[in-house]
């Protein structure tokens, strides 16, 4: 296991309960997917257990910011 | 000026120095307008630009790549062809895969190095065996051959594994002895050719860079080399599928991730086949040359990089020290990345868009290379026919919403385990 587990696209935020089927499939399944800065959750998991919000290149991997989730 | 390769044209080339070859397709102009045009010049693209001019007759048509053909991911993988899926949606299309493998070489005159060297995945729990016995089953009700072997019987036939200290102890293997490699350069280029031939004209740097529509309905193909008219346009652009999608508005269920390649300097001949290692997530076959080539999973992250990183090859070193400790003192030659295209539930899509004349060939993840014939006959069927081929009704772009999901590994959302 690595130190820091990735968690996924930071954008996408779960639907109330009421909120259409279509909601939750575009929140389960679909994705910007961009080439370039791209906003990430990362759960830093051999250590403090918290999750980070990180903006990084997905060109370059270059990390612009971190700040805690 | 040699068109046709045989054992002839060979030998009235070394007669004359070699000095007659001619290049293997044309370097025309695009035309103002086409009757269809793909996008992306690897495997799939010119696969199924071949098809759709050899068998259904549209030859007024165009692959346009961005870069050189091959130079995405068909000419970075680890070229194993196989047909061992489990599920009702995937055999039939990975076995019409195999059996243009087998005929592709004749088919496209290019000779593809297609080896059937057999692949084999080893198990190596109880729960493994019996997963690999069903597997098995349903390839052979689908008349596919599966064979499963013995640990004696994986022994013989690769002694160099780790049976003795290993922490997985191998039990046996699931074995595919149709399944193998292939030069996949060879694919790329054979099939360029093929459609040349044909008439169809492959636009090298030429870059999509936005797509025009007009009520609904595509018209045409903004490129770095000028407007091309067109009312079918076929998407194949392997990790850019996301990128390119948008250009019509669409957000697809597709992530880019990076996988990563491995050569080893090379040695005298060791492994005959393909060897999977069912304890992580490792594959190695011995490429003609003697090299070994090897790779594990994605990284994990969001990348359109084409490199890979340390964790990586730590990974993939130490499955490669679990398997067969024997390698543990070889060179590292080379390695590489590939962006790979991978969809919510591990399974390509080829379907129509809801843009009228858009179709989609993407979200092959890890494992496009061997479905190469088949998703290009396919993606060619579904642009002359407006209908999905019968082998690949189940690559739907609307089953993320409908339920109809195709997860042979159970790997869910979750990129790295599919
Ligand atoms: C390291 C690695 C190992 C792999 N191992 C295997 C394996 O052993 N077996 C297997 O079955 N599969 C394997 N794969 C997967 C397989 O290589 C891919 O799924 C398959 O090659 C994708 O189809 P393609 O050949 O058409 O893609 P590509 O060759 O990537 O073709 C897509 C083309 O589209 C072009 N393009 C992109 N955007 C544009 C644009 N805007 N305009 C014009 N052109 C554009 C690109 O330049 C590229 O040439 C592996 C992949 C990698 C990276
Ligand atoms: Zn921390």
């Amino acid at each position: 296991m690595e130190e820091f587990v990735y968690a996924g696209d930071a954008t996408l935020s779960r639907p109330g309960s009421n909120a259409e089927l279509s909601a939750w499939v575009d929140y389960v399944y679909f994705r910007d997917n961009p080439a370039g800065p791209h906003s990430e959750l990362w759960y830093h998991a051999a250590a403090c257990r918290q999750f980070l919000k990180v903006e990084r290149d997905t060109r370059t991997h270059v990390i612009s910011s971190a700040e805690l989730a | 000026m040699t068109r046709h390769f045989s054992i002839a044209a060979l030998l009235a080339q070394a007669a004359r120095g070699q000095k007659g070859w001619a290049p293997q397709w044309r370097t025309p102009a695009p035309k103002a307008e086409y009757d269809a045009l793909i996008v992306g010049g690897g495997g799939h693209g010119l696969a199924c630009a071949y098809y759709l001019a050899r068998r259904y007759g549209l030859t007024n048509i165009a692959v346009i790549e961005k870069g050189l053909v091959g130079s995405g991911n068909v000419g970075r993988n680890t070229t194993i062809i196989r047909s061992n899926y489990l599920l009702p949606g995937n055999i039939p299309f990975y076995e019409t895969s195999l059996k243009l493998w087998e005929g592709l070489e004749q088919d496209i005159n290019y000779n593809a190095m297609i080896s059937q060297r057999g692949v084999l995945n080893l198990f190596h729990s109880d729960g493994q065996r019996d997963a690999a016995v069903r597997r098995g089953n349903a390839m052979l009700l689908h008349g596919i051959d599966a064979q499963l072997l013995s640990r004696e019987e994986v022994r013989a036939r690769a002694p160099f594994l780790d049976f003795d200290t290993a922490r997985f102890p191998i039990m046996g293997g699931l074995l595919q002895q149709r399944g193998g490699t292939v030069r996949h350069d060879a694919v790329a280029w054979g099939y360029a050719r093929a459609a040349d031939k044909l008439g169809v004209d492959i636009l090298q740097h030429c870059e999509l860079t936005g797509l025009r529509i007009e009520n609904g309905a595509v018209i045409g193909a903004e490129t770095s080399r000028g407007f091309i008219r067109a009312r079918k346009i076929g998407l194949s652009v392997a990790g850019n599928s996301s990128r390119v999608a948008a250009m019509a508005g669409l957000r697809l269920p597709i992530e880019s991730h990076v996988l990563t390649a491995f050569v080893s300097e090379g040695i005298k001949p060791l492994i005959d086949c393909v060897i999977t290692f069912g304890a992580g997530h490792f594959y190695i076959s011995q490429s003609d040359k003697g090299g070994l080539v090897f790779g594990a999973s994605v990284d994990g992250y969001n990348s359109y990089a084409q490199r890979g990183n340390l964790p990586c090859m730590e990974e993939t070193c130490e499955e490669a020290m679990a398997l067969m400790p024997s390698i543990g003192r070889l060179r590292m030659l080379r390695s590489w990345g590939g962006v790979m295209d991978m969809t919510m539930d591990g399974s390509p899509i080829i379907d129509r868009t809801p843009v009228d004349g858009l179709y989609l060939n993407g979200g092959w993840c890890i494992g496009g290379f061997k479905a190469t014939p088949a998703a290009g006959l396919c993606l060619a069927h579904l642009m002359a026919k407006d209908e999905p081929h019968p082998v690949a009704t189940a690559y739907r772009l609307d089953r993320f919403a409908t339920g109809q999901l195709l997860d042979e590994t159970g790997g869910g959302t979750n990129m790295a385990l599919h």
